[in-house]
């Protein structure tokens, strides 16, 4: 602390910028780490009394397998390819649903957000459509489009197409009405109008209900691939239970949970990236 | 360039039947390079008419000419400093100055770079509206206006939010500016010693319905002095003119 001072004096030199510039780094990464590490804390106590009772026979292996049986579940999952494979197969069908139905949900609540006459004509319907489950739906799908990709794509798409749809349009109509007139004494046109004031406005709810929508994409994917498929994590899951393999149904729920976590936070970044003009509350600072 | 306007009226529609006249056969000239200042109290009109004249309300009788040609709606060339700054929050000063014009063309990218010398916002041009004091933001508003280069700058109270200190800043900063590129400049403000800080000739509004009651000149050299006799014996002229409209409220004293 005491060095402090000569520090700051010193950052002023053109030498030492680079030099605090590589400390400022450093300290960031510090930062990064600590907040890892603190999120570790809870899932490894979790983790160590599971092993332990499950070691000392407090519950059935057939029911909750210990974490190393589940790790070792996963090592041959993953050696025999198995395990890519699936996951590869469920991650084309929840990707193509999610830029389905996210992509159609940016473009009707964009166009639903513009016109009024587009919301009074459309958006009952999509409000009517929004709240029917998926697994009310899901027969009539496999009805429709049979048992191939289609139905299971569109089954995703129908669930990650209204997050995206809803938000879109509340955050277009959030706009500040002040803006718009700051837009007419620049003269905007109507493309600039959407593309400089009105999409970047409705950027941090377009981001949430991309966000909400990735969830329910991973969702809807569990429940396509539990109605009838033969490959697949869901498939995968399925297939286990049925020879009460309950290790390999630990495996996929955890795959599913990071694919999950892992593209939430993927969006997270843009996020960052995207939003960085925004002031906002950060929660506060200090111990729990 | 000149602005006239010839019997302008403005009426809104309150309720089902009342009608509330807000302009009353509103004349004016305004020559080339004039810095006007329209000073009244709130609720007389005057923002009314400055809306007007950027185009951005329509609905009123009468003419507005903008060097000589009728005014057709809102435009780059009437700029407009609200009283708020209005800045895009998810650009940064430079960009929200450029804002639809890309700071990749050569000639953009000076011009910004002359305006945050300008407005005296070199070493803020990456920063975002929501790390700016108020008065920086204002400054960023008016660079925004100015690069499009108006016929006009019409300012709205564009000062009021600010305090004593920015606010004189920024004063000088719109006379350097106006100096330099002898811009029309209309300015709103309910400030008496701001709107003969600036003006040369200020005009008197009344309310209910709302008039230009007076217009004084003010043939004082820039840069004014607010402490000098010449200064002071132009605010008595102009207290007097408020006091005989019966229009003097504690609130204007305090300015």
């Amino acid at each position: 602390m005491s060095k402090t001072k000569a520090e700051i004096t010193a950052g002023i030199l053109p030498d030492s910028i680079h030099h605090s510039a590589e400390k400022e780094a450093f300290q960031r990464l510090n930062v990064g780490l600590s907040r890892i590490l603190k999120g570790l804390i809870l899932p490894l106590i979790i983790l160590a009394v599971w092993q332990a009772a499950g070691s000392l026979g407090i519950i059935s292996e057939n029911l909750l397998p210990v974490p190393t049986s589940i790790f070792q579940a996963f090592k041959e999952l993953a050696s025999t390819g198995e395990l890519w494979n699936n996951l590869q197969i469920s991650s084309i069908r929840a990707g193509a649903g999610f830029i389905l139905g996210a992509g159609l949900g940016l473009l009707l609540g964009g166009v639903v957000g513009f016109s009024n006459k587009s919301e009074e004509l459309m958006d009952p319907s999509f409000q009517m459509l929004r709240t029917i489950p998926h697994l009310a739906v899901a027969p009539l799908f496999i009805l429709w489009f049979g048992f191939g990709e289609l139905s299971k794509i569109l089954l995703i798409a129908k669930g990650a197409f209204f997050p995206v749809y809803v938000n879109t349009f509340l955050g277009i109509r959030g706009v500040d009405s002040k803006l718009f007139d700051v837009a007419r004494v620049l003269e905007f046109n109507k493309r600039k109008l959407f593309t400089k004031l009105i999409l970047p406005a409705a950027m941090p709810n377009i981001l949430l209900g991309i966000r909400l929508s990735l969830g329910i994409a991973w969702l809807g994917l569990v429940v396509a691939e539990m109605m009838g498929s033969s490959e697949g994590i869901g498939y995968m899951i399925m297939d286990a239970r049925q020879f009460s393999n309950t290790e390999v149904v630990f495996a996929g729920i955890i795959i599913f949970a990071a694919a999950g976590k892992i593209t939430d936070s993927l969006v997270r970044l843009l996020e960052a990236k995207l939003l960085k003009w925004r002031d906002h509350f950060k929660g506060e600072k200090g111990e729990i | 360039m000149s602005v006239s306007i010839r019997s302008v009226s403005k009426t809104f529609i309150k309720g089902r039947q009342e009608e509330v006249k807000a302009l009353e056969n509103i004349n004016l000239e305004i020559k080339q390079g004039d810095f006007v200042t329209i000073i009244g109290p709130s609720g007389c009109g005057k923002s009314t008419l400055l809306k007007i004249l950027a185009g951005l309300d329509r609905q009123y009788e009468g003419s507005v000419q903008i060097g000589g040609r009728p005014l057709h709606g809102p435009g780059i060339k009437q700029g407009f400093i609200f009283q708020e700054h209005r800045l895009f929050p998810w650009l940064n000063v430079e960009k929200n100055i450029a804002a639809d014009l890309p700071l990749s063309d050569r000639e953009v990218r000076k011009k910004v770079d002359d305006l945050l010398e300008t407005v005296r916002l070199k070493g803020f041009e990456k920063a975002y509206p929501s790390e700016l004091s108020g008065g920086m933001a204002q400054r960023t508003a008016i660079a925004r206006a100015l690069l499009r280069e108006p016929d006009v700058l019409l300012l709205d109270e564009p000062f009021g939010a600010l305090d004593a200190f920015t606010r004189t800043h920024l004063q000088d900063v719109l006379l350097t500016i106006w100096e330099k590129k002898r811009t029309t400049m209309i300015l709103v403000t309910h400030d008496i010693d701001e709107s003969i800080y600036l003006g040369n000739r200020i005009l008197i509004m009344t309310q209910r319905p709302g008039t230009i009651s007076r217009s004084i000149p003010v043939d004082l050299p820039y840069p004014r002095k607010k402490s000098e006799l010449p200064f002071q014996q132009i605010r008595q002229k102009v207290m007097i003119e408020l006091e005989s409209a019966g229009l003097f409220s504690e609130k204007m004293v305090k300015g």
